[in-house]
Order: structure tokens, then sequence, then C-alpha cells
């Protein structure tokens, strides 16, 4: 029992001296042990070939009015030859929408701009996020108290509440709603990278560093940052998953994505009066939303774990 | 104790300020004329510029604020253009029905999220641990909206003619009575006071209002129909809330503090509810303070899709109709609402926690 | 540092103690009496085997020390004789008999009944083993509350009388603090009333001084040795500081790996050990007046508990091993005998074997 934890222990040590290629190693031992993580990877995994292969996987185009075309209904239920549809009715395996589109093909291209609005939104949040909090971080005094005021008061709004708020002012559309979300979630980024900075601010090799005479930003971006990537890489994991969950809201009240863009939140939107009549178009698109958030927050959750070394203990 | 909690009061108010600085900042980002962004597009040269003569809009920045300021602290909101009516009294009408829900939505997520979150800890591994981190994996990742309409579509359409079916919108089903239980009581209540107010809000809070008018019926059905709206609602904080006290159970149970409870001969229940579950309160408030956040935003979706006239599907509605006067307000206020929400866990957090007075 | 006169310090010790010291009580029916006992955790990485096979006496009111490095399963075993072996922890075999009683085959109902009222123990961090959340005073009149059933304002006049007797100033004000507005050796003395509340015959103390200062450590342990007097409670001592065991100790056994590999009375410990093991450890104190190039030291380190060597386990770092080179101590595993009365040893050199009919030590 102690020996494990003693072993765990000198694993830990060794990750942080010999820096990068082992820690990343054993992060990846840990994490390949945890059964959710994996699923949350194998998920996303699958999603962003989907995402990548769009074009060539959908049956139909995701824009294309199939009136004319095929002999499908408005809002027709799902055939699939598999289970018993008759072979000589075209196969929609996800019904046709109330615009007579596949839905299919719609949500397929959906991944795309799902994944695309939760890594933009992360990313901006991540960099201005980062940069704010480096700096209040590094500076101290005024600076801190000034950046993180203004945090405070951002985190005192619910953030889908401020979000709705901004993209109103800003008028709807996908590209305002992404800045909305991007906005909202700066805080928690800024959080983070300032109390790395503030841990790491005192260690020795830092002060050796300043005594050598590097200077401030030499050693905030070469010294300090890669310590805070962690903690970043863990909450930026989580944060794409509330990202989507967001975008998706806004895309329900209006204010995302507008027709006829396929984007999951908008698509369940546009038929949610219908949910009596023709639930494939609601259960679909809600399903496919749950599994990518659920992705990203199985696989941040383990990469938490698996990269904090506090919680080796647990196992005794 | 009394000082912790004075001086968190004052450290309230310049985040209370700011919140205020950024309603008033988005008011004025509006792209356009302010007055056809208020009014409507058809208003004329003549209204508008009468309309940015009354509401100051032609001072200067700083000024306008200040009358901003002034104005939310005599409690005037403005005038929704769309209802004509006074924000405030829009406010008092459909604030009710969300802190019904709200509240119904958080007792369901605590009466249900912290027994699993023990009992998951406890049977570290158990299969009961391994559904319930599933289930509240899934919580978390779970569209309020589609939860919501899922449910409506099982309880209101699949469950139909049986004794399971639940209404799939509105608060109550017509043609049972509301009356105020002041009403029923005899009591003779009219005029504009701050009491009146209260009576009116209490009266529209259905379910006491049941309670205390002793209408059985009524209760009943307000119970009936907040069931589903309730349950969507409260998937995401008792997940949240589930998860934290199964990671903070488990942290607490290996304390040295816990052997030492049974060393005395306290029976494990006992350890447990008495000794573990009071040190892994600390953390679970703090995440009950931040799912009242997801509440409250949820609420917005919720109301909507449940056709719940409360503060939320107000909102939606002004959206929908550009009512900017109703989005600013109903902003402002439901943030002030969380603000004072996080500053009663912060207190309480204090009360939990004796080693808190001491920072 | 202290170090220097260590060694010294033990033998005054044991000199001046002695006359104090009932060394042998084997007349007595014992209080405590562990055979074979083997609590093993079923981990991921396998099966550790924390103690394996443990045999302990303890008599009526007197002090034992169980000595060894830490992770050789001393305070596994303490928790065993308490039933406080949690999951993926197991108690595989053995027998624990306290007053007639065979503990393992109690239910958990009656095992509450002996813990912290015949049975308790004090622990190596006294500040964390107090719940932070309650006051100092309510977590000892717990211990009323729960086995004499007394009512509140009761217990706690009780627990003030406690705080009283071990020595904490103003008992009536401390009671009512919480444990972070205690130091170390206040919390400890706590820890100290928790345990005596209830004058237990048995007290199990795991490391109660390591954590303390080294001027508060001198302080408990006379503590801990007055009351014992006073309430007549026999003391399992578990510590690696074998100054401790020779200011409290009348028995020591030393544990290596999860086994016992010596156990003696305290003056033959310190004056002609035999396990080799035992000997390093207390060559590893510097004594004052001896000139020595270097300290002894053990080399290499405690065998992985789950992957033991076959034979002796303290063969790969055994030096006498390697002196008498003894092929058999990497392959048979040796029994612990008792060569000398009352000293047991569990080691070939001084066991018969088959090739040798007379252990290698005594053939000279």
């Amino acid at each position: 029992m102690t020996d494990k934890t003693a072993n765990l222990a000198n694993l830990d040590k060794e990750g942080l001296s010999l820096k990068s290629v082992s820690l990343w190693q054993i992060t990846w031992r840990r994490l390949f042990k945890r059964k959710s993580a994996l699923l949350g990877l194998g998920i996303l995994i699958v999603l962003v070939f989907i995402a990548l292969t769009a074009q060539w996987i959908s049956p139909y185009d995701p824009y294309q009015v199939l009136i004319g075309i095929e002999d499908v209904d408005m809002r027709q239920a799902p055939c699939i030859h598999l289970l018993g549809c008759p072979k000589d009715q075209p196969q929609h395996i996800m019904g046709i929408d109330g615009n007579v589109r596949d839905q299919f093909s719609r949500l397929l291209y959906g991944t795309r701009l799902s994944l695309m609005v939760g890594l933009t939104t992360v990313s901006f949040a991540i960099i201005i996020g980062t940069i704010l909090g480096a700096l209040s971080g590094y500076f101290g005094g005024w600076v801190d108290n000034t950046i993180m005021r203004v945090m405070d008061v951002l985190l005192a709004f619910p953030s889908l509440l401020l979000a709705i708020a901004i993209v109103t002012v800003l008028g709807p559309g996908l590209i305002n709603a992404l800045l909305a979300i991007g906005i909202v979630s700066i805080p928690a980024y800024a959080r983070v990278v300032r109390s790395s900075v503030l841990s790491v601010r005192e260690m020795d090799y830092v002060s050796a560093t300043r005594a050598l005479g590097g200077n401030n930003f030499d050693i905030l971006f070469k010294r300090i940052m890669p310590n805070a990537l962690t903690p970043l890489i863990v909450q930026g994991t989580l944060g794409i998953a509330t990202a989507i969950l967001d975008a998706a809201a806004l895309s329900f009240l209006g204010l995302g994505a507008q027709p006829p863009t396929p984007e999951w939140g908008q698509m369940l939107s546009a038929e949610r009066n219908q949910v009596f009549t023709a639930p494939h178009l609601v259960f679909y698109p809600g399903f496919a939303i749950m599994t990518t958030v659920l992705a990203f927050n199985l696989l941040g959750d383990g990469l938490r774990d698996a990269l904090d070394p506090r919680l080796a203990h647990t196992s005794k | 104790m009394i000082q912790y909690i004075t001086r968190r009061m004052f450290m309230a108010i310049p985040v209370l300020f700011g919140i205020l600085l950024v309603t008033f900042a988005l008011a004025r980002l509006i792209p356009g004329d302010p007055c056809r962004a208020i009014l409507g597009e058809k208003a004329t040269d003549a209204v508008c510029e009468r309309f940015i003569h009354e509401r100051g809009l032609d001072k200067p920045i700083p000024v306008q604020f200040g009358v901003y300021l002034k104005e939310i602290i005599r409690g005037d909101f403005g005038r929704s253009i769309r209802y004509s009516l006074p924000v405030t009294r829009l406010l008092v009408e459909r604030l009710p029905t969300t802190v019904e829900l709200s509240f119904a939505a958080l007792t369901l997520s605590l009466i249900i999220g912290i027994p699993l979150g023990i009992i998951s800890a406890v049977r570290h591994n158990s299969w009961i641990d391994v559904l319930t981190m599933m289930w509240a994996n899934a919580g978390v990742s779970m569209p309020v909206f589609w939860l919501g309409l899922m449910l409506a579509y099982i309880f209101s359409l699949v469950l139909k003619d049986t004794p399971f079916w639940l209404p799939p919108s509105g608060r109550v089903s017509p043609g049972i009575s509301t009356a105020a239980f002041y009403d029923v009581w005899g009591l003779s209540v009219y005029g504009q006071g701050l009491g009146v107010a209260i009576l009116n809000f209490l009266s529209r809070l259905n379910i006491l209002n049941a309670i205390l008018s002793g209408n059985w019926k009524l209760l009943g059905d307000s119970i009936k129909h907040l069931i589903l709206p309730a349950v969507a609602l409260s998937t995401i904080p008792m997940a949240l809330i589930a998860r934290m006290t199964r990671s903070s159970m488990l942290e607490v149970l290996g304390q040295d503090y816990i052997r030492t409870a049974r060393a005395k001969g306290l029976a494990k229940r006992m350890v447990i509810l008495k000794h573990a579950f009071r040190n892994s309160l600390l953390p679970l408030v703090t995440v009950i303070g931040l799912s009242l956040g997801s509440l409250l935003g949820g609420a917005v979706l919720t109301e909507t899709i449940f056709g719940l006239s409360g503060l939320g599907r107000t909102l939606y509605d002004a959206i929908t109709a550009r009512d900017y006067v109703i989005v600013q307000s109903f902003t402002v206020v439901i943030a002030i609402f969380f603000v004072i929400l996080n500053l009663i866990v912060d207190v309480s957090y204090a009360y939990l926690d004796p080693r808190i007075k001491l920072d | 540092m202290a170090c220097e006169t260590h060694l010294t310090r033990v033998w005054l010790i044991l000199v001046s103690n002695e006359v104090e010291r009932v060394v042998t009580k084997n007349n007595a029916a014992p209080l405590l009496e562990i055979k074979h006992l083997k609590t093993h955790f079923f981990t991921e990485d396998g099966v550790v085997r924390a103690v394996d096979g443990v045999d302990l006496q303890v008599f009526p009111g007197e002090v034992v020390g169980l000595v060894g490095e830490s992770g050789c399963g001393k305070s596994v075993t303490s928790l065993s004789i308490m039933q406080l072996i949690s999951a993926p922890g197991k108690i595989v075999a053995g027998e624990i008999t306290f007053e007639g009683q065979n503990l393992l085959e109690l239910s958990e109902k009656e095992m509450m009944k002996i813990r912290g009222d015949r049975i308790s123990m004090i622990f190596q961090q006294p500040q964390t083993s107090l719940n932070p959340v309650f006051q100092a005073g309510d977590q000892v009149a717990e211990v009323f509350r729960i086995h004499q059933k007394l009512q509140d304002e009761e217990a706690w006049e009780q627990a003030v009388e406690l705080f009283r007797m071990v020595g904490i100033p103003a008992p009536e004000r401390r009671a009512k603090s919480y444990p972070h507005e205690m130091s170390g050796g206040m919390a400890q003395r706590v820890m100290i009333a928790m345990a005596l509340a209830l004058r237990p015959n048995l007290l199990v103390a795991d490391e109660p001084t390591t954590a303390l200062d080294v001027t508060i450590q001198a302080q408990i342990i006379q503590l801990i040795q007055d009351l014992r007097k006073e309430v007549g409670a026999a003391v399992i001592l578990i510590t690696h500081d074998l100054g401790v065991v020779a200011e409290m100790a009348e028995r020591v056994a030393v544990m290596y790996a999860g086994q016992i590999v010596e156990m003696t009375d305290v003056i033959s410990l310190f004056d002609k050990t035999f396990h080799p093991y035992t000997q390093g450890l207390i060559g590893s104190i510097p004594v004052l007046g001896k000139v020595k190039e270097r300290l002894e030291v053990i080399p290499g380190s405690v065998p992985n508990l789950v992957d033991l060597p076959p034979g002796c386990r303290f063969a790969p770092r055994c030096r006498a091993r390697m002196e008498y080179g003894l092929d058999l101590c990497t392959k048979v595993e040796p029994q612990l005998i008792e060569y000398q009365p009352g000293h047991q040893v569990r080691c070939w050199l001084y066991q018969d074997t088959e090739e040798y009919k007379a252990p290698l030590k005594d053939r000279g």
C-alpha cells in the first residue's frame, strides 16, 4: 500500500524534473486506465472523423429541399431499410425535417459546426483569459485588482444570461453568439492562469532567472506559462463542453445560428412545436448535442484525474 | 461572525456597481439609434427627439449613468414598450412563477443529489456508484431544453390515458380556482403598499397559496404542472451536486478524524452522517451557489418550453420582440438575485467552517 | 543534533527506569493475544501483504513497543486490532483474543462497544485526527455519549474534567475551542483525554510523538506514562523512534516487511540483539564518545510487499548473510523461534536446519 503510493510519488517527481516527455507519458498511461475517459476520447475521435468527412459520408446535401426530387413528405418518420422499411422507399435514417430535407445529413454537418463552436470560443477565451490572468498574477497590485474585479463582475452574472444580454445587443447570429460565450468564459481561464502564475512566481528557479537578469516577459512566457498549461488543458476541455451547450441554448432561443444553417440547437428549435407529431426531429439533434458535450466532459474529467497527482492517493 | 457578514456585504457593493455598469454599457452599445431600438423602427423623428430628451439621452454618458443608478435604486426599471407597462409591475407579476420553479428544482436536486452522492462515496466503485456517475455525467451534458421537450413527449403523449400522465404546459388547468388565500380568509386587501405587494407575491406562489387557503384541488394540480419543468430544470444542478457530494465525501472519508471517530466506537452510519457529511458540506455549499447560476439561466429555457409566464419566458419573448428595456432590466434583476444568493452561500460557509473566521 | 547523545540517553533511561520495570509477567494470562494475523490489501497492482503472520502477546498493565521502518506493517497491525481496516484491506487469517474473546468473531455492533471503551487508540497526527468543525470538548464528550449514554451537559462536564486531567490550562475555555486553534501538543493531549476517558484496558498509541516538537515529545511521553499507571492500561506503543521505546516500553517487538523478526525485553534489545536487522537499526543511532567514521546504514530498501523475495524477507539487505554466505536465506523462510528464554528471533543464524543440527551462531 505505502509502497504503491511511494512508487507513484516517485513517478510524479520524475514527471516534474524530466518535464514534458515523461509527464505526458504518465498522463497518457493514467488516462488509459480510466474507462470513462477512454469512452470520451473514443466518441470524440468519431465526431472529428464525421466533421472532417461530412461532405463524403452524408447521403444528401444538408440544404437540399427534396420536394420534386424524391417521394417524401414533410416531417416523415425515419425509414431504415435494415429495420424493415420497404426497399422501394428512399432511406432516411433520421427522417425528413420540416423543410423536407434529410435530417441525417444535416446532423452530420452539424458536427462540424459544433466542434468549431467549441474550439473557437474556448481558444478565444483562453487567449484573452491567459493574457489577463498572466498580467494579473505577474504584476499584482492595481493591475491585479482591476482585472480581477472586472472578472468578478462577469462571474456575478449567470453565464447564459449574460451571453443572452450580449447577443441581444450585438444582434442575433452565430458569430455574435460565439463572441458572447467567449467573453462569458474568460474569467474561468484568467483565474486558472493567475493562480498558477502566483504559485510559480515565488519558486526558486523563477527567482533565479530573475536574479540572472532575465526580463519580465521572458520569465513570464518561458518559465511560468508551461506550468499553467496543465490546468488550462483540463479547464479548456471542460470549457468546450459548456461552450457547445451554451451555443446550442442560444441557437435554441433564436440568438445563435440562423436557419437554414444545420446547427443542432437551431434544428431543434425550429421543430420544437412538432415534438408531439414528429419527435424524431427533436430527439436526434438534442441527442447529438448531449453526446458531444458528454465526450468533452468525460475526457476533461479523465484528464483532470490523470494530471492531478493528489488523486493517486485515493486508491489507498 | 457579524463582522464577517458585514465585510462580505461591503465586498458585494463594487460587484453590484459593476453589474449596473455592464448592463448600462450594453444598453449604450446597441447599434444604431437608441430611440428606434427602443421604440421601434416606425418612430418618427419628432417622437424620437422628444423621447431622447425625456430620457436624458442627449446628456453626457456619466450623467446618464447617474440617472440610471438613481432610477434603479428607486426601483424604477423603465417602461416596456411591448407591454406598455412599468417593468417593475411585470417583475412583481412574473417573479412568483420563477421563484416557485427554481425553488422546486433546487429542492429536488438537493434531496436527490446529496443522498446519491453520499451513497456513491460510501459504496465507492459499486454498481450504484458507477450508475450514479454515469447518470451524473449524462446529466451535466444534457441540454435542458431537449430534456424538457423529451419529458413532455413521454409524459404528456406516450403516457396519455395512464395515471402517469402529466400536463405539458401551464401552471394550472383551466377551471381551477386560484383565489388568493387572503380572499379565502376574508381579509380585505387593497392599496399600493409594500405589505400588499408581499401578500400579492405570496398568493401567486400557487403551492403556498393552495396550502394557505386549503385549496387541495389547486395544490394537486399545481404540483402536477410543476413536476416536469422542475425535473428538467433540476437535472444539471442535481448532477453537479451529486458529483461534488461524492468527491468531497470520498476525500473526507480518507481523513484522519474519520478514523478517530470510528476508533471512539461510533457507528459507521453516524460517522458518515455526522463527522463526514458535516465536513463535505463545505465544498458542496460552493457548488450549490454555482448551481444557482445554471438554475437561473436554465429557467429561461425551461419556462419557454413549458409555457410558464415567469421571468425567463418574459425574457425570451422580449428577445424575440427586441424589447431591450426588459432584457436589460431583467438581466440586472436576475444578476442582483444571483449576487445576493451567493452572499448567503458565503455566509453559510463561514457558519459551517469554524476555520474561516481566521482568514 | 540531538542524535549525538541519543544512545547515551537511551542507556541512562534504561538504567534509571530499571527499578520500576517488571520485566516478566508470563505467569498471568495475556490481555491481548494475536496469533498468525494476516492483513492483506487487494489492490490493482496485486495483493499487498502488509501484515503477514504476526504473533504478539500483551499482558495486563505492560507497555509493548512495536518498532520498525515505515511501511513495515506496524500501523496496519494496530488498525487490525481495532478492526478499522477498510477496503481494499482485509484481515484474511488469524486470531485476536482480547480478554478471552476473539475479536475477529465479534459482530460490528459488539466491536463498536469495545472500541473507545475497552481498547482505545491515539494517532500520529493529533491535529488532523480531530474533526475540524467540532469543538474539541464536544469530540471528547462524544465518547461519554456513545458508551455511557450520558446527556449532553453531563458528558461536557466530564470532558472538561478530562481536559484538566491531561493538563490543559483553562479547561473550560479550551474545551470550547476548535482543533485549528490548538497547538500539536495540546491536540495530542485532547486525543489522550479522549482515549483514556473510559479507562480502557488497552491503549494503542500509533507514533504518538512523531509529529510533535522535541520538547513537547517528552511531555507527552510523561503524560502517557503517568496516566496509564493511574488508569492501569496496557499500552502497545508503535514507533520508529528507539529513544521513545527505551523510555517507555518493557518488551519490544521489531517488525520487518509485515512480520515480527525479533521480540525481547527492552534491556536485551539494546544489550544483545540477535537479528541482523535490529542490529542495523541500533547501529544507525549515533553514540556519544565513540568515534565512528560513519554511521551504519542498512543497505537497500524495504521490499515491495506485493512481490516478496522467497526465503527471509530481509535477506537481500542482510550483511550477515553475505558474511556467512548462507544460501538458505534466499530460499526458505525462517520461523520466529525462542532462541533464549523470553527472546525470540526470526533468522537462520539461530535456527536448526536440516544440514546443520545446531544453529550457526552456536557453532562459533
